[in-house]
């Protein structure tokens, strides 16, 4: 496992027979030892890049698909070596929690004893020893993914694929299974390609994200890349929630707001701004930079989302600390710092993106 | 007290379906063990007329378990892998070759018959055999094996299950018997179950197939209606019940025996 290979993609594109194409020509590299989130909406082409990879599907001719050095592009799933974890879990409903585990070491024709061994290593790794014999039936989604998982990783396959593993599980399974994917693949240092549509999953998971948005990739880079300085409006919305602030004019650094203003040298000339809701500060309103009232607030637990208006189109949300209380009307202040604003067209220089993150 | 009119109003009704079905049955059976029917049972009961079915049409009683177990055979060597390749195909193609395959159902019998006679009757060697009939009987039962096995696969998501056993490095062949037949084997018992039983008692299509020679037990029993005593054709159809009734039930058995084990 300490030897894990590359993934390139180049120029794999697919269209259907129907003429639908899923997928436009993308190039694309997963490092070795990486784990690389594919997240977007449905019919983004996530699904299909990792059938691609995986050898379920067939990039349209040009396209070229390389394990490390090797070019697998003509060759079938089962000659690929990778192992895959799938939504509806797919284990094999004929078999026992064992006999799943160790089907993909019976067809490589180990011995008995090392089967035994492999399937019990593995087993132990996602904590399901109490469970061998138990028909697949007999299992709860969480557990039936735990064998799935055991099952991909017990024949050690150069790649791991992951085809939105936990979107059939209730959250708070999700939160803990994503916790224990995350460890696994950190200790086995396999390469991981992760589709999910989910972005807490995306972030916590991905050494990189590629976010995808009809057929293309919108943008690829590390979670807090991504997060801060999104490329586009639409990797912005997909990841977290964000404010568009409406800019009427610039002058001396200063950005004409709807409720005030926002210093901001780097956005001059911009018709408009993105911000985060927990990039807000709240503050007096009396000597905040911009004033507004409350519209609403959720209570979330940890925090409080505040819906401000301030004049705009459209209220601005505003992530505040939980303890304190408004009302309904109730006038705010709220000032943003100069990094936490952002443009597509006037990112950010690596510097200023660091001292942020 | 007005729910316990409407159970006893329900009660009655079932128990009068029964009897109107079950009946027959038993003066059939009587009829065929009864020393003159006309007289009645007062004239004695006798396995005469039984012995007399045997020694006239023990043939056709070979014939149609060789024909029902063979078609079996058939059914399953072209009805699984169509099933599975139905599952594969689009959506459209297999609903258009589905309808297809059920054609031979909806027409009648005897059309289908006929066109078989029209199409191969001038090869005599294969006219006069009972493989004759078998194609007949294959062509009739063949959707009733498809049919079962395909939804099977589809409720079960076969196609994810496949790519699951491809993926840990299975071939076509590995997938093929070790995960796609094990996990439609409740289909295929089904269909099994169907094919068995119309092969059985297919009479029209063997009617027009059969010669002299080779005939299967509805025609024998048809035969023996037309030009036998009464008693003759009742213990036919005793001989007959006997036969099918053990044969359905063991695979009513195997089938409930494999749904129990997952």
């Amino acid at each position: 496992m300490s030897s894990s290979i590359a993934i390139t993609l180049k120029q794999c594109g697919r269209t259907f027979a129907s003429g639908h194409t899923a997928l436009e020509p993308i190039d694309l590299r997963v490092e070795a030892g990486e784990t690389l989130v594919l997240l977007g909406p449905s019919g983004c082409g996530k699904t299909t890049t990792l059938r691609l990879i995986g050898g379920l599907e067939t990039p349209d001719p040009g396209g070229r698909v390389w394990f490390g050095e090797r070019d697998v592009t003509a060759l079938p799933i089962e000659k690929r070596d990778v192992g895959m974890v799938f939504q509806n879990y797919a284990l094999f409903p004929n078999m026992n929690v064992t006999d799943n585990i160790a089907y993909g070491l019976r067809i490589r024709r180990l011995s008995a004893g090392e089967v035994r061994r492999r399937v019990d290593e593995v087993m132990e790794m996602v904590g399901l020893h109490d469970f061998a014999r138990r028909g697949v039936d007999e299992l709860s989604g969480g557990q039936k993914q735990r064998v799935a998982l055991a099952r991909a990783i017990a024949v050690r396959p150069k790649v791991l694929l992951f085809d939105e593993p936990l979107s059939a599980l209730d959250a708070k399974l999700r939160d803990r299974l994503r916790l224990e994917i995350g460890t696994l693949l950190r200790r086995l240092g396999t390469t991981a390609v992760y589709v999910t549509h989910d972005q807490a999953e995306a972030m916590a998971l991905g050494d990189r994200v590629a976010v995808m948005e009809r057929g293309r990739i919108a943008q690829i880079g590390s979670p807090r890349e991504i997060y801060h300085q999104p490329h586009s409006a639409f990797v912005a919305d997909f990841i977290g929630s964000v404010n568009r602030i409406a800019i009427g004019g610039t002058r001396d650094g200063w950005l004409e707001v709807d409720g005030g203003r926002l210093f901001c040298p780097r956005l001059h000339g911009a018709d408009h701004a993105y911000c985060r809701p927990e990039d807000i500060e709240v503050g007096d309103p009396a000597s905040a930079p911009i004033s507004g009232r409350v519209v609403q607030s959720f209570f979330l637990g940890q925090s409080q989302r505040l819906l401000v208006d301030t004049g705009g189109d459209a209220p601005l949300q505003v992530e505040a600390p939980a303890r304190r209380q408004w009302r309904r009307g109730e006038a705010i202040g709220l000032s943003v710092a100069s990094d936490a604003l952002f443009h597509p067209h006037h990112p950010l220089t690596f510097g200023q993106a660091a001292a942020h993150g | 007290m007005k729910r316990r009119g409407l159970f006893y109003c329900q009660l009655g009704f079932t128990v009068l379906v029964c009897l109107f079905m079950i009946v027959p049955v038993v003066m059939s059976v009587l009829a065929g063990l009864t020393e003159n029917y006309f007289i009645g049972l007062s004239s004695g009961l006798t396995l005469r007329w039984v012995e007399e079915v045997w020694r006239l049409y023990s043939d056709t009683i070979r014939l149609s378990i060789q024909l029902a177990l063979a078609c079996l055979v058939l059914t399953l060597l072209l009805g699984v892998p169509a099933a599975y390749a139905l599952m594969k195909s689009s959506r459209r193609w297999a609903n258009a070759i589905e309808e297809a395959l059920l054609l031979p159902v909806a027409v009648p019998g005897l059309a289908t018959a006929l066109a078989l006679l029209l199409a191969y009757g001038h090869h005599r060697d294969f006219r006069d055999s009972w493989l004759f009939i078998l194609v007949g009987h294959v062509l009739f039962t063949l959707p009733f094996m498809v049919r079962p096995v395909l939804s099977v696969m589809r409720a079960s998501d076969m196609q994810r299950l496949e790519e699951a056993a491809a993926s840990l490095g299975a071939g076509f062949r590995q997938r093929f018997l070790g995960i796609v037949i094990p996990n439609c084997v409740s289909g295929i018992l089904a269909g099994a179950l169907m094919v068995v039983t119309l092969s059985v008692g297919e009479f029209n299509i063997t009617w027009m197939l059969h010669t002299p020679l080779n005939k299967t037990l509805p025609v024998g029993l048809a035969d023996s209606y037309a030009s036998m005593r009464l008693e003759i054709g009742s213990a036919y159809t005793l001989l007959f019940l006997l036969m099918i009734v053990p044969l359905l039930i063991t695979l009513q058995w195997l089938g409930s025996l494999v749904t129990r084990r997952h």
